[in-house]
């Protein structure tokens, strides 16, 4: 019990540092939600401008909308992990860190419960604006929207992990990818286009990620009206296996780092 | 007989062709302060590192308290701690909020408590609102002892702990090493280049050369085998290679 409660504090520490961090500085604060609410615009206008010019995408209100925001939860996910050990680099804190007790499983624990954090301001902000400027609202999708978001939260989480991986063994050089990286699979994962519409070779890849099958549930639902169970069951599989990969990948390259003596020395 | 706060056996480190530390052996006796002298890249802080569990070595045997640094580390790191001019602390956040964070990372308890305490010694406790990026050289390394003292530790490891300081900022970070060192019979291991320092603080002193140990033993005693006046002298004569 005497080490659950000493876990929980470590934990703890690093959750509050990091609400420490975003109440010194407004910048980050407004980071947050910008992108989303910037994204979340632009595509409501184009989701209005088409829904008068194709009946596919007038029958279900919002499609763009919800299908950007459900994005910008993948997105988020995923920065938040990176950013937040990107913070510990720039500060070169990292070294300092690793020497207390805190141990990995409670640092990657932290890291999650940031993400969450920073996804559901940022995202949570777009989405109150899309009511009010689009009345769309995507919490009407009900209870699969927290499947869509569980899993999209998820697969951030393991895209960061690998992000995190290769910064560490590469040093800041590599610090673009948190930025960079998650978008080499958008164009595959159907976010505003069915999967059918990619070329066949491309479609088992697409196939093969979590998000394609949350953007072609979200697509099911608002268009036909059912929850496709089919498809949530894949991208929680998917799900539990990149997690699971992701996790290894950077405990390979916590052992690289402990070999190179990287936690001290990381730079370009 | 006790055992040894720190065992260093066979200590060896390669990183690719080059060798950082070349089959290392010493040890630390409890309530010590020892020194970890040598030029640049003689691998002091790869030594250190090493010993916090940060590094791995290519072989041979660290034991800190009794513990295997290389598969428990775990087991001593609440009962050690560390500075270094390799690691930092968040800029924005107040002094008192690093210090917040690092003493429940350590798992203190009555924190606010012992940040006082700590502040109070150190001449902290001006500083406690202030944002750490805006701090002197001196008063970050302040801060960073203060940080290194939040969990009592039985092991305290520091790097190169007064450099850059000015000579009244030296003299008291010396001043409040050896106070907690004597109020806690803290075992200290310090790698520095400050001869004056080493001469002032440590029992026990370990020259390393090219990732070897070229000499050990008390700075009294290193004086009269080199037949010198000074630890500084020693050290040069080892670095150029003068013989004894």
């Amino acid at each position: 019990m005497k080490t659950v409660i000493a876990s929980v504090e470590r934990i703890t520490a690093l959750v509050i540092r990091y609400l420490y961090l975003l109440r010194g500085s407004w910048p980050r604060v407004i980071e947050l939600a910008y992108w989303p609410t910037v994204q979340m615009i632009l595509w409501g206008l184009i989701n209005t401008f088409l829904a008068r010019h194709s009946d596919w995408v007038a029958q279900a209100a919002g499609l763009f909308i919800g299908a950007v925001l459900l994005w910008d939860v993948l997105f988020r996910a995923q920065l938040g992990v990176a950013v937040v050990f990107l913070e510990e680099m720039w500060s070169r804190n990292l070294g300092q860190l690793f020497v207390t007790p805190l141990r990995p499983w409670e640092w990657l624990t932290a890291l999650m419960m940031i993400s969450l954090l920073r996804t559901l301001v940022g995202v949570g902000a777009a989405a109150g604006l899309a009511i009010l400027l689009y009345r769309y609202s995507i919490f009407a999708m009900g209870f699969p929207l927290l499947a869509f978001f569980f899993n999209l939260l998820v697969m951030g989480w393991s895209i960061g992990l690998v992000v995190i991986a290769l910064i560490l063994r590469y040093g800041l050089g590599a610090e673009g990818l948190a930025w960079a990286l998650i978008f080499a699979i958008a164009p595959i994962s159907g976010i505003y286009y069915p999967v059918s519409a990619l070329p066949p070779w491309v479609q088992p890849i697409a196939l093969a990620l979590p998000s394609t099958h949350v953007f072609e549930g979200m697509r099911d639902l608002l268009i036909g009206g059912e929850f496709s169970w089919l498809h949530f069951n894949w991208a929680v599989g998917l799900n539990g296996m990149y997690l699971l990969l992701a996790g290894m990948v950077l405990l390979w390259s916590f052992h690289t780092a402990r070999q190179r003596n990287l936690f001290l020395q990381l730079g370009e | 007989m006790r055992t040894p706060a720190i065992e260093v056996k066979d200590l060896r480190k390669c990183y690719d062709k080059v060798i950082a530390l070349d089959d290392i052996s010493f040890t630390v006796e409890q309530g010590t302060i020892t020194a970890l002298l040598g030029g640049n890249g003689a691998g002091k802080t790869t030594t250190l590192a090493i010993l916090l569990g940060l590094l791995l070595p290519s072989s041979g045997q660290v034991r800190v308290l009794g513990v295997d640094m290389v598969h428990h580390r775990y087991q001593a790191l609440a009962r050690m701690n560390f500075t270094s001019p390799y690691v930092d602390l968040p800029h924005r956040l107040t002094v008192r909020e690093n210090l917040d964070i690092y003493a429940r990372l350590y798992n203190v308890a009555r924190r606010r408590q012992r940040i006082d305490e700590l502040a109070a010694l150190l001449d902290l406790k001006d500083l406690l609102q202030r944002p750490s990026g805006s701090l002197s050289s001196g008063q970050k390394t302040r801060v960073a002892l203060a940080k290194a003292l939040l969990n009592q530790p039985q092991v305290l490891l520091l790097d190169e702990p007064t450099a850059s300081l000015d000579p009244d900022s030296t003299e008291r970070i010396r001043g409040y090493l050896l106070d907690y060192q004597r109020g806690s019979n803290a075992t200290v291991l310090l790698a520095s280049h400050n001869m004056l320092e080493v001469e002032r603080l440590c029992d026990q002193v370990h020259i390393l050369k090219q990732g070897r140990i070229a000499a050990q033993g008390t700075p009294q005693a290193l004086l009269e085998q080199y037949g010198r006046q000074t630890l500084e002298q020693v050290f040069i004569d080892i670095a150029r290679g003068t013989p004894e």
